[in-house]
């Protein structure tokens, strides 16, 4: 489930040492795209579960959640390590110029910092340790797709198709919560909770 | 009939791994070993492959390290949105792109206006391969043997009036041979633009091949500009018109989004893009990047075109 991400890293290396062509001409550029579009599919992945689980009581995609989620982070992080080390070459100036001036990488860089607490309390013990605090940090992470799909759209030239796709999937994803949240709070049936327990 | 199965102690590990995989591996091997020493004593640009292919035509403004892109990146790595946004599409897309029979008209502020078959359009003029240098507006860089004629011969035998002050192009618009244009990715059809004394610079050609062949559909069939001293996206593609003006014309990229493509475009590491630094480029086939130069390297030769002009307002 996790093997694109060492794919990648592996077919860079083999398109410049060897003279593969795996990422084709610009593998430096193509590889950079590829693990930012699966940190979005990941989020996809992992926001559909609850809908999922609820509409078709497939309680065991339940399990999946944090993993997908933990997918969406490391994608993300690898991703901005890439553009870090691999394409600007840890050229400072730019560096420090992309992270405050240029609104798309701010952006995107917002959305990796959203995810990090999220990913740090993860673990079964944090979320035993938080409790009700765990189910108000981890709403955070609806704030991810909109950042990670302004971040996609603001940096392409003019193709806004995929964004325009994903766009519509979160849409539809939110859209679900919201349409839940006002049905479970207008009627006095009990509310459905998020629950805290993740295992 | 006795059949004699190979018992399993037969089977020796090469029997199962063809010889050309389990050299390959072990070549793999050795390549990841020796990527920790190629990391630390990358002094030079790390190029992927070892010698670019023969080039024909006269290099200018080349630097020393300079050497052309292979035909296959030329020819699979392509911005060209008539044929699909991303860089692999072209190549696709445009396969069964007929460029002739291929008509081009020459008008407006000229003596000489008329419409010509492509043959008779070209056959005045000599036609020449030069090696230029080309840098993309995405901070991305080539180096690519053209095959063209000078744009400044077919104005000459048009012969310009005094009032012409510019050179309006257009690109062919036919939706049913171009998918691209199904969308509304970009103003149709593409239109680019050059000032008089631009484009009657010797440095800028219309081209009609590379590496010595015809123009593959996807650079550009039949008929492109180039203009090594701007961003890539000026080279508009099979061009249908030429027209002089005396106002400055629209251009694809300009109405897109004037904030980040000016008329000019001319390289220049100094001014950002404003979502990306312009200070340095990839090399197509290398790892590390170059420094950007001052017109791509052409300064000496186009630099005083633009004396006197705020660079970071004419962009």
């Amino acid at each position: 489930m996790l093997v694109p991400g060492p794919l990648v890293v592996a077919a860079l290396m083999s398109d410049f040492l060897q003279g593969t062509r795996w990422l084709g001409s610009n593998p430096v550029k193509e590889g950079e795209l590829i693990l930012g579009e699966w940190t979005i599919r990941y989020l996809v992945a992992a926001l559909a579960i609850t809908p999922l689980r609820r509409t078709f009581g497939w309680n065991w995609l339940q399990r999946d959640r944090r993993t997908f989620g933990l997918a969406a982070f490391f994608y993300g992080l690898t991703h901005f390590l890439w553009y870090a080390l691999i394409d600007i070459q840890l050229d400072g100036a730019e560096l420090a110029k992309d992270l405050t001036k240029r609104t798309y990488i701010v952006v995107g860089f917002t959305a990796l910092l959203v995810m990090l607490p999220l990913a740090l309390t993860s673990t079964r013990a944090a979320i035993a340790h938080l409790k009700r605090r765990w189910v108000t940090l981890h709403r955070a992470v609806y704030a991810v797709p909109a950042l990670g799909i302004a971040h996609w759209w603001m940096s392409v030239k003019a193709d806004i198709g995929e964004p325009i796709v994903y766009s519509f999937v979160f849409a539809v994803l939110l859209g679900w919560r919201v349409w839940h949240a006002r049905r479970d709070t207008s009627g006095n049936a009990t509310a459905i909770q998020p629950r805290a327990s993740t295992s | 009939m006795l059949i004699r199965l190979a018992a399993p102690k037969d089977v020796r590990p090469s029997d199962i791994t063809p010889e050309s995989m389990y050299l390959s591996r072990r070549e793999w091997l050795a390549a990841a070993g020796l990527t920790v020493g190629a990391i630390a004593g990358a002094a030079a640009l790390w190029p992927r492959r070892a010698s670019a292919q023969q080039a024909p035509g006269k290099p200018y403004g080349l630097q020393p390290d300079d050497r052309p892109t292979p035909w296959e990146d030329v020819t699979s790595y392509n911005n060209f949105y008539e044929f699909g946004t991303d860089k692999s599409d072209p190549a696709q897309e445009a396969r069964d792109f007929k460029p002739l029979p291929w008509t081009v008209q020459v008008e407006g502020l000229v003596k000489k206006p008329g419409a010509y078959a492509l043959e008779d359009f070209l056959k005045p003029s000599k036609l020449e391969d030069r090696i230029y240098r080309h840098r993309c507006v995405e901070a991305w860089s080539m180096v690519v043997p053209w095959r063209g004629i000078m744009l400044a011969d077919v104005l000459k035998r048009a012969e310009p009036t005094a009032g012409a002050k510019y050179v309006a192009f257009t690109t062919l618009y036919d939706p049913a041979r171009m998918p691209g244009q199904r969308y509304p990715v970009l103003r149709w059809p593409y239109t680019e633009g050059l000032r008089l004394d631009e484009a009657m610079h010797p440095l800028t050609l219309l081209v009609t091949g590379v590496y010595g062949r015809d123009l593959p559909n996807q650079n550009g069939a039949p008929l492109r500009l180039v203009v090594p001293w701007k961003y890539g996206f000026k080279g508009i593609k099979s061009i249908v018109r030429i027209r002089l003006t005396d106002a400055q014309p629209a251009t694809a990229w300009n109405v897109s989004a004037p904030n980040e493509y000016g008329f000019y475009s001319n390289v220049n590491p100094t001014v950002d893009h404003p979502r990306w630094s312009q200070a340095k480029e990839r090399r197509i086939g290398e790892f590390l990047r170059r420094p950007t130069l001052m017109f791509n390297g052409y300064a000496d030769q186009v630099a005083s075109m633009y004396s006197g002009m705020d660079l970071r307002r004419n962009y």
